[in-house]
């Protein structure tokens, strides 16, 4: 089971799901991203899910829940990237995304998690602390 | 024994095969003057006798024997794209039951065909002229069904009235189908555009029943969840009438009088979120 | 549900977290061939996973069967869910059970019937389950 990688831009930590998430590999992301906002005392959270093609109760819940755990530890959540496909299909199924803010896509998110900032996405990304989950 | 018989009529079609055609083929081309080129025809026919022939020897006596798939498939084929070409009902079966008139030929004259054989024979050839007929009415279905998608498509125009702004004016009474292209439309308009307001203004709606004020709220909600805000404007004094009326509850969906002020407020909106410029 | 002869059946297990993807997997691919549209295709396979995910968790377990469906003029798709686990208590209640976002306990299966066209379940306590849904082409 491949682990959902994190990246760190600056104080805002960015998550990318570019694969089939399994319900395993969603919890495990969960308990990553908490450990990684308390190690780095992260401001921000970012998840990018624009390669995901549905969104399910269960990753609605860990939407959720990642959303609830950042607060907690003091930080704002944002998710960007979701498919029009994927939004009605939730609307219809009633999943609500409670606590979750959301971004049409990363540059945006990361506008709204760093209003304050104007560096560019590209130049955050080019000082960038690569480490890896 | 139906495999004898199968290849009893196969022998007497490929006997007087050249006959037959000469007769199926005038008749034909009496029908569809000017439709088809004799070449074309005599081609088809070829096509169409090679596989009535090459079921008939594998034991099939009706057309929907596995013996005949590949007769099936011809047929329909030849009836889909007729159906594409635009040719009526009667031309296109005609191509195949003018077959009938070789047959009938066969027993004008003195070579033994048995009234029994030639029985069978032109009942074959009415399968295949039913057959034919209905592919080509499935077909002449689906193309209308595309046609009608299309139109839809078209009459649903999503316009981008300004950096970040979207809109559909939308014209002319709504039905489900329509409503829901609409939907989808404006969403997928919002990712490639990347704007984060959209406006969809039911000025020219006459009438707005449950079904469509629930898509409308839908698609609401669902840009909300993508990360944009969409206000409804044009709503006209008889349909807010109709959704109090209906017991629909707009809560906090932001509605405008006029597209102009809806306008108005996304521009503000976006101007507040701009972050300052260095 | 329509009385056609599935074309062709796949069976596929459930009996873990990489089955439900796999699941998910199959069913696009038949939505995709089937001509379903976008929206569509979301809604159908976003149904299975709930309903895979059920089997799985609730009922311990069990199999997806696939099938591609044709009446002449449309396309479409099957899959049935079956499962030997204890079988739904309240039927009624389940189906009425509303979405939370929280903590979810329910099953969903109201939340699944709204995704797809057509929707069947069969199940007792301790006779196990069979939901079977279905969505065509427009």
């Amino acid at each position: 089971m491949d682990a959902v990688p994190i990246l760190k831009l600056g104080s805002t930590l960015l998550v990318s799901i570019q694969i089939d998430l399994q319900d395993q590999t969603a919890l495990q992301l969960q308990e990553d991203l908490a450990e990684r906002i308390t190690q780095t005392g992260a401001r921000g959270v970012l998840i990018d899910i624009s390669g995901l093609e549905i969104v399910d109760s269960f990753i609605g819940r860990m939407l959720s829940s990642i959303a609830g755990i950042s607060r907690v530890l003091d930080a704002t959540t944002v998710v960007v990237g979701m498919r029009p496909a994927v939004a009605i299909t939730m609307v219809e199924l009633g999943l609500s995304l409670d606590g979750v803010r959301t971004a049409l896509d990363v540059e945006k998110g990361l506008r709204m998690l760093r209003p304050a900032d104007t560096t560019s996405p590209e130049a955050l990304l080019l000082g960038l602390d690569a480490d890896r989950a | 024994m139906p495999g004898a018989d199968a290849a009893r009529l196969a022998e007497i079609l490929e006997s007087r095969r050249a006959d037959i055609s000469a007769t199926w083929l005038d008749a034909v081309i009496a029908e569809l003057r000017g439709r088809t080129t004799r070449s074309e025809a005599e081609r088809e026919q070829g096509e169409i006798l090679d596989a009535l022939l090459g079921g008939l020897r594998n034991g099939g006596l009706r057309l929907t024997e596995p013996a005949f798939d590949g007769l099936r498939s011809l047929l329909a084929e030849l009836s889909a794209t007729r159906a594409r070409l635009g040719f009526t009902p009667r031309e296109t079966a005609i191509g195949v039951l003018a077959l009938k008139e070789g047959l009938y030929a066969l027993a004008a004259d003195d070579q033994g065909t048995a009234l029994g054989e030639l029985t069978a024979l032109v009942r074959l050839v009415d399968d295949l002229g039913l057959f034919t007929f209905e592919s080509f009415a499935a077909a002449r279905e689906g193309i209308i069904a595309e046609q009608a998608e299309q139109l839809l498509e078209l009459s649903t125009p999503v316009v981008k009235l300004w950096e970040g702004v979207v809109a559909v004016p939308l014209v002319g009474t709504l039905d489900s189908a329509r409503t829901q292209v609409v939907m989808e439309k404006l969403l997928q308009t919002l990712v490639d555009t990347g704007s984060e307001h959209a406006i969809i203004d039911i000025t020219g709606v006459p009438a707005v029943d449950t079904q469509v004020a629930q898509h409308l709220l839908k698609t609401v909600v669902a840009a909300r969840l993508m990360g944009a805000e969409c206000t409804i404007s044009g709503i006209r004094p008889q349909i807010a009438q109709t959704i109090v009326a209906l017991g629909i509850e707009f809560g906090d969906i932001s509605t405008k009088a006029t597209l102009a002020d809806a306008l108005v407020a996304a521009l503000r909106a976006n101007g507040a979120a701009k972050p300052a410029v260095a | 549900m329509t009385a056609v002869e599935p074309d062709t059946a796949q069976r596929l297990p459930i009996t873990t977290d990489g089955d439900v993807v796999r699941v998910r997997q199959a069913v696009r691919a038949l939505a995709q061939g089937a001509r379903l549209s976008l929206v569509d295709q979301t809604k159908l396979v976003t149904a299975a996973s709930e309903l895979a995910r059920n089997t799985l968790i609730y009922g311990g377990g069990g199999e997806a069967v696939l099938s591609e469906l044709a009446d002449g003029r449309r396309t479409g798709v099957r899959v049935e869910f079956r499962d030997d686990g204890p079988g739904i208590p309240d039927l009624d209640q389940a189906m009425t059970d509303g979405w939370t976002s929280g903590s979810g306990l329910g099953l969903g299966l109201s939340g699944a019937r709204r995704l797809v066209e057509q929707f069947a379940i069969d199940t007792a306590p301790g006779a196990g389950t069979r939901v079977t849904i279905a969505s065509w082409s427009r």
